[in-house]
């Protein structure tokens, strides 16, 4: 177990010291919040719902896969250098490699959720949500954020250089826009809506939105669970099949 | 005869053979390596001897052969085999956007060590390679011979059976080199045994009790230093002549016993023990009247040509 613990600090120093890194998750998420409110949301109609407050869970969304998708390069880096050879010759875990990198992903995502709440809130986010909503809404928002990071693990694990493994997690910073979580999906024409409304950013969008603003929130954290740990479920043994692949 | 054989053999390997695709690296290996000394597998550049030593440190699998390390086999004991050894790669493992003393520290947690231990271990290991004043820069800033200290540092915050020295000194200046000879030394001397790679006739020469030279993924000799070097002229007389007419003449005196010659640069090349008294009775032989030769040189016997020895010869 000492390990896993000397692997995530090792994962969170390194990206405290990555520029990069540090921009891309506390900027850019508070950046993203600004543009989306001040820009976009004079033209978009979201009902009685300001629309900063509409937006917020989004935007937190998003930033979970810029975290992921940073999760991808890290581990890509660690495999193409030589210091995943002396881990192994050490008896380390490939697990325990890939673990620290999703906790340091799971850290930054963190900052980046305090940072964007904390802009929120100066620009008029107003949720509803008693403590019990708040705990619950945390939670899916920690588990989506681990689910992506495991995918960036495998999209690094996949990737033969940095730079394309960035590229293999695009799908994630995608992923949020056909679904509600910037505009809702009845803007929408026809025939995104089949599509939106069965991906997993939108269960996992409505629950925080209906959590958050004390809304009736159906089955959303179901299906949001269901669609986390599945994905849990796959990546993490393919995670470990690439690391042995990658590493034979 | 095997110096300390009777303590068993830290590395025996049988008919280790890798291929990559259509290339074959590795084609029937057998090497042993007596506990504690120190053994140096010799080969130019792509002659297998990281694959080697990758598949000794259980990192990559063979193709065929059996191989065992500290009395473990490398295929069915691969924990047991890591914790025994220590690796120092060619290339350089360590984060760059860590400082020396938080690697080495990291690198002693997952060795097991508790917090306070490993601080200890990771200012004693600093302090050996003199590197207590750069221990709190971060290894991005280090020059290339501090990196590859901090490197075979970080393979000892456990004191390992077997160490692996995948190229510990090319590219190196040569005071990093010494000091690097130094370290091989003392590792030597504690009883570890270390296995280490090099391109230089010269490295081995210094520090290996037995050499075996890899070519075309084979063994292709093996010995101590003395004996692989009988093989090859001891000392090599590079004579430059003083003009064609001149070549032309020592070259027809020296006729079967020239090593090399270079008609461009009017260059021959012959066999010396390297003593005064030959050098000069050669020189008497070659230009009697002291006129043709120009300049001569006396060179160590290189790599190129104990493989030119050993593969043509
Ligand atoms: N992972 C690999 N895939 C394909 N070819 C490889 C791989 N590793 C090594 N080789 C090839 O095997 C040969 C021997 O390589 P190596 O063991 O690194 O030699 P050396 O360390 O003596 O320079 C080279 O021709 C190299 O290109
Ligand atoms: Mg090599």
């Amino acid at each position: 177990m000492a390990e896993y613990a000397v692997l995530a600090g090792r994962s969170v120093r390194l990206t405290r010291r990555n520029p990069d890194a540090v921009i891309t998750s506390l900027v850019l998420p508070v950046l993203l919040m600004l543009v989306f409110v001040y820009f976009f949301g004079g033209a978009i109609e979201t009902g009685t719902t300001k629309y900063v407050t509409y937006v917020a869970p989004g935007v937190l969304i998003l930033c979970a896969g810029y975290g992921a998708s940073m999760t991808a390069t890290t581990v890509s880096v660690d495999m193409t250098n030589g210091i995943i050879d002396r881990f192994r010759a050490m008896d380390t875990s490939g697990t325990a490699v890939l673990t620290g990198h999703v906790a340091a992903s799971v850290a930054r995502n963190t900052a980046a959720t305090a940072a964007v709440l904390g802009v929120a809130f100066a620009i008029g986010f107003r949720p509803q949500a008693q403590l019990t909503g708040w705990l619950a809404a945390c939670g899916i928002l920690l588990l989506y954020i681990t689910t992506l990071s495991w995918l960036g693990a495998a999209a690094g694990l996949l990737a033969k250089s940095p730079e394309a493994a960035g590229g293999f997690t695009f799908v994630m910073l995608f992923l949020p826009y056909p679904s509600s979580a910037f505009v809702p999906v009845e803007t929408m024409p026809d025939w995104l809506h089949g599509f939106a409304d069965h991906q997993p950013v939108t269960p996992v969008i409505e629950s925080l939105r209906g959590l958050l603003l004390d809304q009736p929130t159906g089955n959303s954290p179901w299906l949001a669970l269901v669609w986390c740990l599945g994905l849990l479920a796959v990546t993490l043994p393919v995670c470990a099949a690439l690391f042995r692949r990658r590493t034979a | 005869m095997y110096p300390a054989a009777q303590a068993g053999w830290a590395i025996e390997t049988q008919g280790l053979s890798k291929a990559y695709g259509s290339v074959t690296v590795l084609s029937g290996v057998d090497l042993r390596v007596a506990s504690g000394s120190v053994f140096a597998l010799l080969g130019p550049n792509g002659a297998g001897k990281t694959t080697t030593v990758r598949i000794l440190a259980t990192l990559t699998l063979p193709d065929a052969g059996r191989a065992t390390v500290a009395g473990r086999d490398v295929r069915r004991e691969r924990s047991q085999v890591r914790r025994a050894i220590s690796l120092t790669g060619q290339y350089a493992a360590l984060d760059e956007a860590q400082t020396g003393a938080e690697n080495l520290r990291m690198m002693a947690r997952l060795r097991g060590h508790s917090r306070a231990s490993a601080r200890s271990r990771a200012a004693e290991l600093l302090d050996r390679f003199s590197l207590t004043e750069a221990a709190d820069r971060r290894v991005g800033t280090y020059s290339g011979g501090m990196r590859r200290r901090l490197d075979i540092a970080a393979g000892l915050v456990t004191d390992p059976q077997v160490m692996f020295l995948d190229e510990p000194t090319t590219g190196l200046d040569p005071r990093s080199r010494r000091t690097m000879w130094e370290a091989v030394g003392t590792l030597a001397r504690a009883g570890v045994t270390v296995f280490l790679t090099t391109q230089y006739l010269e490295e081995a020469d210094q520090l290996a009790d037995r050499v075996a030279v890899l070519d075309g993924g084979r063994v292709i000799a093996e010995g101590t230093p003395q004996e692989l070097k009988k093989t090859v002229a001891a000392q090599r007389l590079d004579l430059t002549m003083a003009g064609p007419d001149a070549y032309e003449a020592a070259a027809a005196r020296l006729a079967g016993r020239l090593l090399h010659r270079t008609p461009e640069g009017l260059v021959l090349g012959v066999a010396t023990d390297g003593s005064a008294a030959h050098v000069r009775a050669l020189l008497d032989e070659v230009d009697p009247q002291r006129t043709d030769v120009a300049r001569f040189a006396v060179h160590s016997p290189t790599l190129d040509d104990v493989f030119l020895e050993l593969t043509h010869g």
